[in-house]
């Protein structure tokens, strides 16, 4: 896991005025999953589009394996895109077909294929209708087939878990895992944090074109500030604020989250928490990936 | 990187160009071009909408010839005239009045005046010719005689006569008429008018009307298809594994060799029909000559416009967006047939439209039309379709361009100016 597959290095594009790409710089590793994530309009697909040559970049470059990215390279990406594409008229199994064929697959191997992620994927019964007769979380499946059809070198996935019940996010998490630990670099965005924390090996947030945080999830979560939970049922509200060297960061019902300052004891913390009630829980907790994105956002644009 | 190959859970590893070396080699290019025109060919013969389609203009092609062969006057059988059996004297001037007027009349000996009019009635005879006294031919038909053919009876009746007179004062008719048959014009023309068969006028205005529908269809079908693969958004996943330009032409191929199936077909079955039923009485050769200048036309001209068409379908994103976009280019091919359908029939040597048709844009409307008339010069001929064919990379590398730049951008309309100008 550590050597770079696929090393994407200063991209940059604007559109007119706007800028969507900044020197956005990041790799990613044979066998990693890697998640991107960021706000609506950050660069994540823009950077996507890039990587599989449907857009070009004003300057930067993508390396696969230390070479620059060709088009017999990117035939062996297997790609789903943020908008969903699919011939709505064909057949489930012959677009399946078609799409293993395009990425130069022969004949047999690209039918043998298509059914076996047709089955993997719980489509297999669809094979033989047209996809527009299909429900979109079932399309999203066959997306996610066409994208794996043709056994890609590397996984690029836009937004994979969108629109997924929770039976087909298990799936497809699982799929991601068996990629990546067959050697395969998967790199996907997504909106639904909980699920990129659990899964992937590496995270990078981009924020207006650029990187702003990457690293993996447990390098980002304690790089940032952890901070203290204690429960009071009962105590009066801002209790906590009057013990020294506390900050109040949240309130949720009687649960308060805490930022202490430096050299400041948790005992003390406790035992002022004790003084004023009874106390259900004291913990430690790191940020998760939901709060480190707020932080690392917020503080982006504070700057 | 053949390791990462053992991991497909559903293929043994296959011949990939991955590596790096090998990328985009001609051999890849023309894969993905031939699966691409497969499949547009493939989806589309197997649409219920095509083959309706098709089964319809067939049976108008059919009907037509039918209706050529079966209606009398319009084919190329000439007027049948009954003539009673013992008359064969009548017979004879009633076939050389024709010739000297330049009727076609058949005459047919009946037995009797009543058989006679049951033919006419039931439509076998187009007239039945009785000789009343003093030399008048009473004519039987069905409601009107034919104008042409009225004046060949009349010229019969007045020979009739005149025999009758001439034999009276003691002289040989024959002897007279042979006489009068010298005299005449002889027409000197310093510039001879090229003498068009009325059967190749129509075999023109038939392969104008089968290539113009073939262009304006197949035109069509290339921009929907390409709209299809934009509003359904299957187009970045297609641009992620193939080419641009490896796109279009695959497409434009595989219209076009749709198109060409239909057009082959209508053209054997419509020339072979009428053959077979003697409708047509063309030499073989002129027959199948048209049929093989309308091919080789309507691949020029469809291959010449399809990548207009293409480009055009690029700039938008909906399906009701394309109608309006392509109006330039269905213009030209509806401006070419026009011209051709409305002055050559009657005019086939009209210097407009000869003009017109050797330049490339109009031509493969406008040529086809004039070669199955007939009387087109080699050069013209030649001349026509070298700048046809010239135009084609010209228009196609411009179309590629436009393709290129504009069939990502989903959304509103790509201005015709930002398509071109980036690179």
């Amino acid at each position: 896991m550590t050597t770079t597959a696929l090393a994407i290095d200063g991209l940059s594009k604007r559109y007119g005025p706007v800028v969507a790409l900044d020197d956005m710089t990041f790799e990613v590793r044979a066998g990693e999953i890697f998640g991107f994530v960021g706000s609506n309009g950050a660069g994540k697909t823009t950077t996507m589009r890039i990587v599989l040559g449907v857009l070009a970049p004003d300057s930067g470059e993508v390396r696969w394996e230390g070479r620059p990215i060709d088009a017999g390279i990117r035939r062996r990406i297997g790609y789903m895109p943020e908008e969903r594409g699919l011939y709505p008229k064909m057949k489930v199994g012959e677009q399946l077909i078609y799409f293993a064929r395009l990425h130069g697959m022969p004949v047999a191997a690209a039918t043998a294929a298509a059914r076996t992620w047709a089955e993997t994927l719980g489509i297999a019964s669809r094979f033989g209708d047209d996809v527009q007769a299909l429900s979109l979380g079932n399309q999203q499946r066959v997306q996610l087939a066409a994208a794996l059809v043709h056994n890609p070198a590397v996984l690029v996935l836009d937004e994979p878990f969108s629109g997924l019940d929770p039976v087909a996010v298990d799936v497809m998490s699982r799929v991601l895992a068996e990629r990546a630990a067959a050697g395969v670099p998967v790199i996907f965005s997504s909106h639904q944090l909980d699920l990129v924390q659990r899964i992937c090996h590496r995270v990078g947030i981009v924020k207006a074109g650029r990187m702003v945080a990457c690293g993996s999830v447990d390098e980002l979560r304690s790089g940032a500030g952890a901070h203290l939970v204690v429960t009071t049922p009962g105590a009066p509200a801002g209790w906590a604020a009057a013990v020294p060297g506390v900050t109040p960061l949240s309130t949720d019902g009687d649960t308060v989250a805490l930022s202490l300052a430096p050299g400041t004891d948790d005992q003390s913390v406790l035992t002022a928490a004790l003084a004023v009630g009874p106390v259900t829980e004291f913990s430690w907790r790191k940020p998760d990936l939901v709060e480190l994105f707020r932080h690392v956002v917020t503080a982006e644009e504070a700057a | 990187m053949s390791e990462r190959d053992r991991t497909n859970p559903g293929a043994a590893s296959y011949p990939s160009s991955g590596g790096g070396s090998g990328a985009g080699s001609s051999a890849d290019t023309l894969t993905a071009i031939r699966l691409i025109a497969g499949r547009e060919l493939t989806t589309r013969l197997r649409s219920k909408a095509f083959r309706v389609m098709t089964a319809i203009v067939l049976l108008v092609i059919i009907g037509t010839v039918l209706a050529f062969h079966l209606l009398p006057g319009i084919g190329s059988g000439g007027s049948k005239v009954g003539v009673l059996q013992a008359d064969a004297a009548l017979t004879q001037q009633i076939t050389s009045a024709a010739d000297a007027v330049g009727a076609h009349v058949d005459t047919v000996p009946v037995a009797d005046e009543a058989a006679g009019r049951t033919r006419v009635a039931d439509g076998t005879l187009d007239a039945l010719v009785i000789p009343r006294e003093s030399g008048r031919l009473q004519v039987v038909v069905q409601s009107e005689l034919d104008p042409a053919l009225q004046t060949a009876l009349i010229v019969a009746s007045r020979n009739l006569v005149q025999d009758k007179a001439i034999r009276a004062l003691g002289g040989d008719p024959a002897e007279v008429n042979a006489a009068i048959a010298q005299a005449g014009v002889v027409v000197d023309p310093i510039k001879p008018p090229k003498q068009y068969d009325v059967q190749q006028l129509v075999l023109g205005a038939a392969a104008g009307i089968l290539i113009y529908l073939s262009l304006m269809i197949g035109g069509q079908l290339v921009a929907q298809g390409v709209v299809e693969e934009k509003s359904s958004r299957v187009v970045e996943l297609l641009l992620a594994t193939v080419r641009p330009w490896e796109l279009m032409v695959g497409k434009v191929l595989g219209i076009g060799a749709l198109g060409m199936i239909q057009i082959v077909l209508y053209g054997v079955v419509g020339v072979g029909l009428s053959s077979a039923l003697g409708t047509l009485t063309l030499s073989v050769g002129s027959a199948v000559g048209t049929v093989i200048w309308l091919i080789v036309w309507y691949l020029v001209g469809f291959v010449m416009y399809a990548f207009a068409f293409a480009a055009a379908g690029a700039l938008v994103s909906r399906m009701e967006d394309a109608s309006g976009v392509i109006m330039p280019i269905t213009s030209f091919v509806i401006v070419g047939y026009v011209v051709g359908i409305s002055v050559l029939p009657s005019d086939p040597s009209n210097s407009f439209a000869e003009v017109l048709s050797i330049i490339p844009l109009f031509a493969p409307t406008l040529m086809p039309m004039r070669l199955a008339m007939g009387g087109v010069p080699v050069w013209e001929a030649v001349m026509s379709l070298l700048l046809a064919l010239a135009t084609i990379p010209l228009l196609a590398a411009l179309a590629g361009r436009i393709y290129r730049n504009a069939v990502i951008h989903i959304g509103s309309r790509v201005p015709l100016r930002k398509a071109l100008a980036r690179g």
